[in-house]
């Protein structure tokens, strides 16, 4: 096939495999066009089997790890504790809005880095709206604190971000040195997020509750332990050279057999939470992104990308992923980048990090996914306050990716 | 001659003061309703949240849905707070959803004479920022007398900067 053909069949595929995962039609899952996709490219020959068995192969640990992370977030779902968080919150807060949000910053901050974003947008927002409701709060500030921090505070870990875990294979750096690198792009993000947030919505950071309307929840010990634990052995998987997953999958197993034995879960659970459909949708999506690059969008993006780690490069790699993120969805626009700067060391592959995952906070999902997803959205009698949000993502997004990538510069300059 | 008709709008954090205003200038025999209203945007950043994460849902988890019970058992709970604190047991408790300062003026759009809005801005000094921008929609919108109290003690006078000189 020649290859314009054989890249805008690709292209109408890839905007395919997007569209239909996010409006989900008829609640269909997720892999349920991006798997036939990926199988269309390989029999009509657009990407070389050849190509797809290296794709795979470089997929499948990635993959593995995010099925550890994701069901070390759902069995600490199990134990309580979010809920444990959400009371934690309300009485730490003694009911004034501006404590409470600070609380919030540094538990979404803290689930975010530690369980990944997904942690934070499904099982810690609701808690916090029902605690926000609770104390008689205005919820909008809190609730959109959640919101941003699991784009913008999922710079910190490769365990915090899909888009991490993807790159931490490429980037070449062990899980601590990821860390070490990321620690200063990571609070320098949270800080902006909270100068914003904290003057974007002070007509809403009003009032004063009584905290005791929250009843107050022990902490699942046990579960905060082996979170502990685990994080430390995320660490110490660098000293001994093993990968990473295996602290992961360490930690979701000594929490799930205590869940299972107690029958506080099933091992049906267990396979819901590993949302194969997901896993499946990543291959296939990598795969169609993949035939996409083969055909010359891929040298296209190399030529496109500057390659060095001075400031201004660093810059201007985090915008382009930025820009790319918002067109399409920060997933492909990670799967595309990766293979144009990893050659470069991980200076760059960072930086395109701090753009797919900051970036997505002016528009969540990608303008041509948002403006089909708002449609939705209203037949469900729900609102996307388009300006607010587009506003508070304008307001955010830039000085973000700004101070983000000065910090990454400074701790590529101290860290090395 | 029909009675006072009178709407105060309860809202999170300022109800309180908003309430104890409304019960010192309310005439006796006036119909009073209090109304909240959730707002819908809310849920709708917490779904594009969601999307976002491109079909990573864990198992039953659409926060709109859980999110409009704990709302709407959050909304009754205020209203019903807010009448015990006036102390009139037949206030109309009004409920609405959607985006807050339209719902607000449909609410009072006829037959209302009076709305009873508090300010929810800066509360550091008299001037105009302290309306937030919604409640200023709302007072710049009503189509009736509006009642407009500060939620707890009022900045001095002092607080107005000296005019500019010449």
């Amino acid at each position: 096939m020649p290859s314009p053909i054989a890249e805008s069949l690709a292209g109408l595929l890839l905007v395919a495999t997007l569209v239909c995962a996010i409006i989900r039609p008829w609640g269909l899952p997720e892999a349920l066009v991006a798997v036939p996709a990926a199988a269309l490219l390989l029999l009509l020959g657009v990407l070389p089997l050849s190509e797809a068995a290296a794709e795979v192969r470089s997929l499948a640990p990635t993959i593995g790890f995010l099925a550890a992370v994701l069901l070390l977030a759902t069995f600490s779902d199990r134990f309580g504790l979010f809920e444990a968080a959400g009371a934690w919150m309300a009485t730490g807060s003694r009911g004034r809005p501006v404590t409470l949000l600070a609380l919030v910053f540094a538990v979404a901050s803290t689930v975010t880095a530690v369980l990944s974003l997904d942690a934070t947008v499904v099982l810690l927002t609701p808690v916090v709206f029902a605690t926000v409701a609770r104390l008689r709060l205005r919820p909008k500030p809190h609730i959109y604190a959640c919101t941003h921090l699991a784009n913008s505070a999922s710079l910190l870990l490769p365990v915090s971000n899909l888009t991490n875990l993807l790159a931490f294979s490429a980037s070449g750096l062990s899980f601590a040195r990821f860390g070490a690198t990321m620690a200063l792009p990571w609070l320098a993000a949270i800080a902006v997020e909270w100068l914003v947030l904290r003057r974007f919505f002070a007509a809403d950071l009003i009032g004063h509750t009584e905290a005791s309307v929250v009843p107050r929840r022990p902490a699942p010990v046990y579960a905060c332990l082996v979170l502990g634990l685990t994080l430390v052995g995320f660490f110490l998987t660098s000293v001994f050279d093993v990968a990473p997953a295996f602290a992961a999958l360490g930690g979701a197993v000594a929490l799930g057999v205590p869940l299972l034995r107690s029958r506080r879960a099933t091992v049906r659970d267990v396979g819901v939470a590993l949302q194969v459909p997901f896993l499946a949708f990543v291959l296939a999506l990598g795969l169609v992104v993949k035939a996409l690059a083969f055909h010359g969008l891929g040298s296209l993006v190399t030529h496109l990308v500057p390659g060095g780690t001075s400031l201004g490069s660093l810059l201007l790699i985090a915008l382009i992923a930025a820009v790319l993120a918002n067109l399409i969805n920060n997933l492909p626009a990670v799967l595309l980048l990766l293979p144009a700067v990893s050659a470069a060391g991980p200076g760059p592959v960072l930086a395109v990090l701090i753009g797919v995952n900051a970036g997505p906070n002016l528009t969540y999902v990608g303008s041509l996914a948002t403006l089909l997803w708002r449609r939705v959205l209203r037949q469900r009698g729900e609102e996307l306050p388009i300006s607010e949000f587009m506003r508070l993502g304008a307001l955010t997004v830039p000085p973000v990716l700004v101070a983000a990538t000065v910090a990454l510069w400074i701790s590529l300059t101290v860290v090395g | 001659m029909p009675p006072v008709r009178i709407v105060v709008w309860v809202v999170e954090g300022t109800w309180e003061g908003c309430i104890d205003a409304a019960g010192r200038s309310i005439p006796s025999g006036a119909q009073v309703a209090l109304l909240h209203v959730t707002p819908s945007d809310v849920t709708g950043v917490a779904e594009a949240a969601v999307a976002g994460l491109l079909g990573r849902t864990l198992p039953g988890s659409r926060p709109s849905r859980s999110f409009q019970d704990v709302a709407d058992r959050a909304a009754s709970e205020l209203l019903a707070a807010a009448a015990a604190r006036l102390g009139s047991q037949d206030a109309e408790l009004l409920h609405r959803r959607g985006r807050v300062e339209r719902e607000v003026i449909r609410a009072v759009a006829e037959n209302v004479d009076l709305l009873v809005v508090a300010r929810d801005g800066d509360h550091s000094r008299l001037g105009p920022h302290s309306l937030g921008p919604v409640t200023r929609f709302v007072v710049d919108h009503a189509p009736c007398a509006v009642l407009l109290v500060w939620p707890d003690e009022p900045p001095g006078i002092e607080s107005i900067p000296p005019p500019p000189p010449g």
